[in-house]
């Protein structure tokens, strides 16, 4: 199985590197998350060429994350859809759509905070 | 200047089967700007790896959409398959991509009467669906189903399709792809479709870039992106080369839709003349430990799949981002001043997938 | 068949569904099935409608809509449930944005099998739909009399 190149950076550093890998005319390709133990986890998946690369940072409770928005624009679905299902805090989205993309009766759903469920 | 107002379109729309809802805040007939909301068909499933284990998730992947069912299910194996190590047999990857090519021409044959039927083409409609049953017929006859198959499993396929029935694919694709060329010559070149889509919701290369545009959209585009071409499957042995536009308009969308048939086509004969003799699967046991991200090519574009694993038969995590939902910024971009009348036919050229999207 | 039986129009919502049963629901209306020939159609309005075709589950979301399109056929009318996730939710029922079959908010006269529903079976549905409405009309004169 072919390795897959992760780079755990921590959140501050986030838009530094997003920005070096704009400016290598790299690809948002999605932001997908999970929940780990100690807060959720967020995988940033860009890729030019052949070359696949994420990024991951890890959001503590409390953490405030900033929107790369300002450098990927169409980062926004990805930021909102996670704000809303696992309630991470970022800032900063444009457009932020302030809870109103997913119109479900649960809130932040994905957030797992109700007790085990690994059967 | 007109006065602003917002015209909410969905979520029963009669231009789709599906309920799709978008906001689109009007200045008299202009569009200025379209909200989207996500909810309506909205089910949580990638919640569900909770309840199901990981080969009972299988047939959820598979029913993420009905349209691309194969390949959802495809690609959901092939991300365990990556993560425990599994080397599938060379005949299930050929027998993978020919139902995977068969589901893109089943797919854009879909799409190409749904357009007819938005231009207000009935008949142009029921011809592509009828032809479209041609293509059904061989996933029924080599499948058991019509829409979902449930004939991936991780670590090959469950059903093989012996060299007699392989020779009658290839006859039925003969056939097809005669009248097939009879449709296209009218979705390419009658006057009434080309003034109703030539021209219309234009998306620059520049901007199909920045907007993150992928599939036949970014095509249409100019944008040289195909993940069939990273190899995957038995793509790496099959001679492929993505078929690109530059007009970016939705004339541009449908010709790219429309060539892709011929080349699926194509590859379907290339993976029969090479198919070797084998087994269709191997023996998976234990449990997958480990993450991996999968990428495809469907017939909507890019999907990524992120498999999250723990070493028991649950999984973490499995993400799925769908070509559509990536393609719904250059959407809202493209719906920015064009007419109210045409947004149904704007919406319809980037073959939304709302199944796959809200998932 | 008399010429006085009456030619039923369609209205079809799609619910929650993943779209397997809703193509399968078009592709009834397509050359090969073509319920035309039964004088079926579909149509986009609801007060046009006698039988409305559900395919999916309900969602909080889509609960009023559902029901408001119920609301607004005339009488008679009948319900056809479309595949296992309009009866019961089918494999999604655990998810946590589905609130179960169509039966849960209006009264469902024909369940349609399968997953996705084949066009036989849903057209086998509609067909067993047509005599309930006849029995209904026949009641509703009565009562008229």
């Amino acid at each position: 199985m072919a390795q897959q190149t992760i780079n755990t950076i921590s959140p501050n550093e986030l838009l530094a590197y997003a920005l070096r890998l704009k400016n290598a005319n790299y690809r948002l390709v999605a932001i997908s998350s999970s929940n780990v133990e100690n807060g959720i986890e967020m995988s940033y998946s860009f890729d030019s060429g052949n070359d696949f690369v994420n990024l991951r940072i890890i959001a503590r409770p409390g953490d405030e994350i900033e929107s790369i928005s300002s450098i990927y624009s169409y980062s926004f679905l990805y930021e909102n859809e996670i704000k809303e299902l696992f309630g991470v805090n970022i800032t900063g989205i444009s457009p932020d759509y302030k809870d109103k993309l997913y119109r479900i009766s649960v809130k932040t759903p994905f957030n797992a905070k109700e007790g085990d469920n690994n059967g | 200047m007109g006065k602003e107002t917002v015209i909410p379109f969905g979520p029963q729309h009669p231009v789709l089967p599906e309920p799709i809802h978008l906001d689109l805040v009007l200045e008299d007939e202009t569009v200025v700007e379209a909200i989207p909301s996500i909810g309506y068909i909205h089910r949580g499933l990638e919640k569900l790896v909770e309840k199901k284990d990981y080969q009972q998730y299988t047939y959820v992947a598979e029913r993420i959409c009905g349209i691309c069912s194969f390949m959802h299910g495809m690609g959901y194996c092939m991300s365990i398959e990556s993560i425990m190590g599994v080397q599938v047999p060379e005949r299930a990857e050929f027998l993978r991509t020919i139902w995977a090519e068969l589901s893109r021409i089943h797919s854009h044959m879909l799409w190409l009467g749904l357009l007819a039927d938005a231009l207000g083409f009935e008949s142009l409609f029921m011809h592509s669906w009828r032809l479209r049953e041609q293509i059904l017929d061989i996933f029924e006859e080599t499948t058991g189903g019509r829409v979902i198959f449930s004939v991936c499993d991780i670590g090959g396929v469950r059903r093989d399709i012996d060299s007699e029935t392989l020779k009658k694919i290839t006859s039925i694709l003969d056939g097809f792809e005669k009248e097939y060329s009879e449709i296209t010559k009218v979705f390419l070149n009658d006057s009434s479709v080309i003034l109703r889509t030539q021209g219309l919701g234009v998306l620059s290369k520049q901007a199909a870039f920045e907007l993150g545009a992928v599939g036949p959209m970014a095509r249409a585009s100019g944008i040289d992106i195909d993940m069939r071409k990273s190899g995957y499957a038995a793509y790496g042995k099959l001679k492929i080369e993505p078929i690109l536009e530059t007009a970016g308009d939705c004339y541009a969308r449908t010709s790219v839709r429309i060539r892709e048939v011929f080349q699926s086509i194509d590859l379907i004969r290339q993976c029969i003349a090479m198919i070797p003799e084998g087994e269709i699967k191997v023996k998976v046991s234990g449990n997958p430990n480990g993450e991996y991200f999968t990428r495809l090519e469907q017939p909507r574009g890019e999907v990524l799949y992120y498999v999250k694993a723990n070493g028991t038969k649950f999984l973490d995590r499995v993400r799925v981002r769908t070509p559509t939902f990536a393609n719904i910024p250059a959407l809202l971009e493209t719906l920015k001043g064009c007419q109210l009348a045409d947004v149904p036919v704007l919406i319809l050229t980037i073959d939304p997938c709302i199944s796959c999207t809200e998932r | 068949m008399n010429f006085s039986k009456k030619s039923p129009w369609i209205l079809h919502y799609d619910g929650s569904s993943c779209n397997g049963c809703d193509i399968e629901v078009l592709a009834c209306l397509t050359p090969l099935y073509d319920v035309e020939r039964f004088g079926v159609i579909n149509t986009g309005n609801p007060k046009h409608a006698d039988i409305l075709l559900i395919t999916g589950s309900i969602n909080e979301q889509n609960k009023s809509v559902v029901k408001q399109l119920y609301e607004q056929m005339a009488d008679p009318k009948v319900v056809v449930a479309v595949g296992i996730c309009a009866a019961t939710g089918g494999i999604f029922s655990e998810c946590y944005n589905v609130l179960g079959g169509v039966d849960r908010i209006i009264p469902v006269d024909v369940y349609v099998p399968g997953c996705a529903a084949r066009p036989e079976a849903i057209i086998d549905g509609v067909v067993k739909a047509l005599d309930m409405l006849e029995e209904r009309q026949k009641y509703a004169r009565k009562k008229d009399k």
